[in-house]
């Protein structure tokens, strides 16, 4: 097993198009790591990069010691598992999961003894002889599955592999599918447009954005820190509130007029110079009586989740949205005061959109 | 939607039944024809149900053939049979692989490539007719068979057929093959030429019919009688000079002319049904 490394990896297109802009990464032997963007951020086509799908237009892709710019995708030792499964139609599950170490040449006893381990673990003895169009969509996933699994390569690539499943399914997929790698322990990439997906996966979280990453850490640091508002407003789900606020000290901001103290603030910002003032739906208690540090917010309406319930409306003129537990706050209430408790605001410049935390 | 106009649908079924009988009738009446003998056909009186030179008919027409003439059918048909087979076959081998290279492969004037290949769908046989049958006689290939398949080989439906194809395939599926350790050759043969079977299916229908059916490149390049192909027997046994035309002799190879290209049909129609509406992958 192995581990692969970026380094100022690009790819330019026909006419000029810089699909990846110089990503520099490290994905440690055995963990897994999510590359999550919107769609055209260039994760995709990094990906197919990593299994020689595409050109390299500049930089280096090393899987282990090996620089595997020039290598064949075959020679690369990679699986890799497609968003449409990209099964061979005409053969049957066997056959499609025995196909590459055949042409492997690979002894005709220990083929049939890897495929078997895998559908054994993959729960898909029972349709070994059917064809693939004789399957479920979670079956079909489970023999794309398959085959990436019998190479026993050094690195697994998943390119969106859920988003062809319903939700129920792709939540149980999910859950396989993490369980898997870590039994494997096998170093995996995999790409999403899903943060939920990127969260719950990723022992190292990559957003990227425009061809750059943007951040790279645990799903908890990303989640709990984002390094920019890019990030803040992508991972999270609802998004995180960003409202436009202004200096007023150290530790202190203040949005339409209203005073927040905020723990993680950079020194030596201008009082008076505007700022960016992030708030997640979820960090914001809702109250009646103001506080030291609180905001007034006018309600428009409520969304119903089940557990959750979300309070869309207005603070100081911009959009705003709050999560509650169901029953916490009445459904009709009008005027909210939103309790802000310092450590849970995230600053951020209006020019560069860099975080405006601690050094 | 529930519809219950019973004058509307025997309407419906009167105009279907009057269709099929001006389509059948006439190939009603060459099988009849092909159980009397010259003289009740001559007489104009040929009754509509069979009558009993059937047998007679059929293994003089097979084996020795009309008076003037004496050429058996039965080696009309071999001829026939090869020239079908021969364009069938190698129009496939041709269009499958070039239409493989045009779409899977990144070369120099690709496209021009293509362009040039769709561009002779403007010239069928007849067009270019004299060009090809100077460059076949003067290659010696006049009464051969070679002569015979050779030009009708080269045209671009079926290149077009397989292009159209190709490009519904996914191409995941030539990259799960890269990935899977399969080249350019393997691709082709253990995922392409599997998928294709229908298409293949489809043109193989259409190409030995319109093989089977050729006349005027046969009659041109052949010359021998060892070398005729059975539409232009048929052709032959209808004579305009003094000689009486045995009709009954035309009418069995009409309709043993028949036979072969309706065999394909009937045995190929599932596969070439599939072929022409094929969507699921």
């Amino acid at each position: 097993m192995a581990g692969v490394t970026l380094d100022t990896v690009r790819k330019i297109y026909a006419g000029n198009v810089e699909a990846v802009k110089g990503v520099s990464l490290g994905i440690e032997d055995g963990s897994f790591c999510v590359l999550v963007g919107p769609s055209g951020c260039g994760k995709s086509t990094l990906l197919r990069m990593i299994a020689g799908l595409e050109t390299i237009s500049g930089g280096e892709i090393r899987i282990g010691d090996r620089v595997v710019n020039q290598v064949e995708p075959a020679d690369r030792d990679i699986a890799m598992v497609f968003q449409n499964y990209a099964l061979y139609p005409h053969m049957s599950v066997y056959d499609n999961m025995a196909y590459g170490l055949r042409n492997r040449k690979t002894p005709k006893d220990e083929i049939d003894k890897r495929v078997k381990e895998a559908a054994r673990i993959l729960a898909i003895e029972p349709f070994l002889d059917r064809k693939p169009r004789a399957l479920s969509g979670g079956q079909r996933q489970r023999v794309a599955m398959g085959r990436a699994i019998v190479r026993k390569p050094q690195v697994f690539l998943f390119d969106e592999p859920l988003s062809n499943l319903d939700a129920k399914l792709r939540v149980q997929m999910r859950v396989e599918i993490k369980r898997l790698q870590k039994a494997l322990g096998v170093t995996s990439i995999y790409v999403t447009h899903d943060q939920v997906e990127a969260m719950t996966l990723s022992d190292k979280l990559v957003v990227m954005s425009g061809g750059q990453i943007e951040q790279v850490g645990s799903p908890s640091e990303v989640y709990r820190r984002p390094e920019t508002r890019f990030v803040a407003t992508f991972i999270g789900s609802p998004p995180m509130n960003i409202l436009p606020g202004k200096v007023e000290g150290p530790g202190r901001v203040s949005v339409g007029g209203q005073m927040i103290a905020v723990t993680d603030m950079r020194e030596g910002l201008a009082p008076g110079s505007a700022i960016e003032v992030g708030l997640r739906p979820e960090d914001v208690q809702a109250g009646s009586a103001p506080g030291a540090s609180s905001l007034d917010m006018d309600v428009d309406f409520v969304e119903e989740l089940g557990a959750t319930q979300l309070f869309h409306g207005k603070v100081a003129g911009t959009d705003f949205v709050v999560q509650a537990s169901t029953g916490q706050i009445a459904a009709d209430t009008r005027k909210l005061t939103l309790s802000i408790d310092p450590g849970n605001v995230h600053l951020f410049d209006p020019q560069t959109t860099k975080r405006l935390g601690r050094v | 939607m529930v519809e219950n106009r019973p004058f509307a649908q025997f309407m419906a079924y009167l105009t279907l039944v009057l269709g099929v009988v001006v389509v059948a009738f006439p190939v009603y009446l060459a099988i009849m024809a092909s159980t009397f003998d010259a003289a009740t056909i001559i007489n104009g009186n040929m009754p509509l149900i069979p009558g009993d030179q059937a047998v007679e008919n059929y293994t003089r027409t097979l084996f020795y053939g009309g008076k003037q003439a004496r050429e058996p059918v039965a080696m009309m048909m071999v001829n026939s049979m090869i020239m079908a087979m021969g364009i069938a076959i190698g129009k496939i081998i041709i269009s499958i692989l070039s239409a493989y290279a045009v779409v899977y492969f990144k070369f120099p004037f690709r496209k021009t490539a293509f362009w040039v290949i769709f561009i002779t769908l403007m010239l069928p046989v007849e067009v270019r007719i004299y060009p090809t049958y100077k460059i076949v006689a003067d290659l010696g290939l006049l009464d051969t068979y070679t002569g015979l398949v050779m030009p009708l080989i080269a045209s671009a439906t079926g290149t077009l057929l397989f292009r159209q194809f190709f490009m519904t395939v996914p191409d995941e599926l030539l990259e799960a093959s890269k990935i899977d350790g399969a080249g350019a050759f393997r691709f082709f043969k253990d995922t392409l030429l599997p998928l294709s079977m229908t298409t293949i299916a489809a043109l193989f229908v259409i190409q030995f019919i319109y093989g089977w059916n050729q006349y005027l490149w046969p009659l041109l390049i052949t010359t021998k009688s060892s070398m005729q192909t059975i539409v232009i027997g048929i052709k032959k046994m209808i004579t305009t000079t003094d000689a009486l035309t045995e009709w009954q002799i035309a009418m069995t190879t009409a309709v043993l002319a028949m036979v072969p290209p309706v065999l394909v049909v009937i045995f190929m129609q599932r596969l070439f049904v599939k072929g022409l509406v094929e969507t699921e992958k």
